[in-house]
């Protein structure tokens, strides 16, 4: 298991690679990056500032994946998160999971955003053509984060 | 060991101090990232150190106040009101998460 918070840029093809060598148990690999869009809540989106809460980010992080490891049965997971200012179309965030076969890699996949977008101490400033301003919580995130309860 | 006996060897242990962090939006608006806050006797508890930091007045007020959704860790787990605090804790005070 893998957590990184870091400003660089992440290549996906490469962490990936990384993730799968030498390891003849993988059979499928489920994989989610998150993109800068230029466009949110109907303003246009010039950059954006990621802050978190170093130490707790990290150690939330390792919570998730540990709890996505003991409800599938998966082999590993990789979660790099960026912090720091981003531009439209820049990569945010990327969640690898490897595992015997798809069903489980794709379940825990969408777990793990699901959770690290309502449970991970990281915080989202837009600077719009309308100002800057800190983007709101989502209802949908937490309703998104609530089905893996039942 | 009932509360009032509680709160007595607490007194006699000294005054509770903890690390208050503050991030993203609360930061800015409280013009605060990081103090020492010593709690009044009393429960030493999350609510009891956000009643009073709201006694400030003003966005402290505005800001921590029983409607606004605010989020709290206590040694970077998730806490919430009942949470007990002992000297030396690290509190941290946030808006709901948006990362991802």
């Amino acid at each position: 298991m893998s957590v990184r918070v870091q400003t660089q840029d992440f290549d996906a093809g490469a962490e990936i690679a990384a993730l799968r060598r030498s390891d003849p148990r993988i059979g499928a690999v489920a994989s989610f990056i998150g993109v800068v869009r230029d466009v949110n809540d109907g303003d246009s989106v010039r950059e954006m500032t990621l802050e978190h809460y170093p130490g707790m980010t990290e150690r939330a992080l390792e919570q998730i994946v540990a709890e996505a490891k003991s409800r599938w049965d998966i082999i590993d997971v990789l979660v790099v998160h960026r912090v720091g200012r981003l531009a439209p179309a820049d990569q945010i965030v990327l969640v690898v999971v490897t595992g015997a076969h798809r069903g489980e890699a794709f379940a825990a996949c969408e777990f793990v955003m699901d959770y690290l977008k309502t449970r991970a101490p990281f915080w989202k400033k837009e600077a719009t053509t309308e100002g800057a301003r800190w983007v709101e919580a989502r209802a949908a995130d937490d309703q998104a984060a609530e089905r893996w309860e039942q | 060991m009932d509360q009032s006996e509680a709160v007595k060897g607490a007194a006699t242990a000294g005054v509770t101090t903890v690390t208050v962090l503050f991030f993203a939006r609360l930061r800015e608006v409280l013009g605060c990232e990081h103090e020492r806050v010593s709690l009044p006797p009393g429960p030493q508890t999350v609510a009891a150190l956000r009643d009073h930091l709201r006694a400030r007045g003003g966005p402290w007020e505005a800001e921590l106040g029983a409607r606004k959704a605010v989020r709290v860790a206590v040694n970077q787990d998730m806490a919430d009101a009942g949470t007990p605090l002992i000297d030396g804790d690290e509190v941290a005070f946030f808006p709901p998460v948006t990362g991802g």
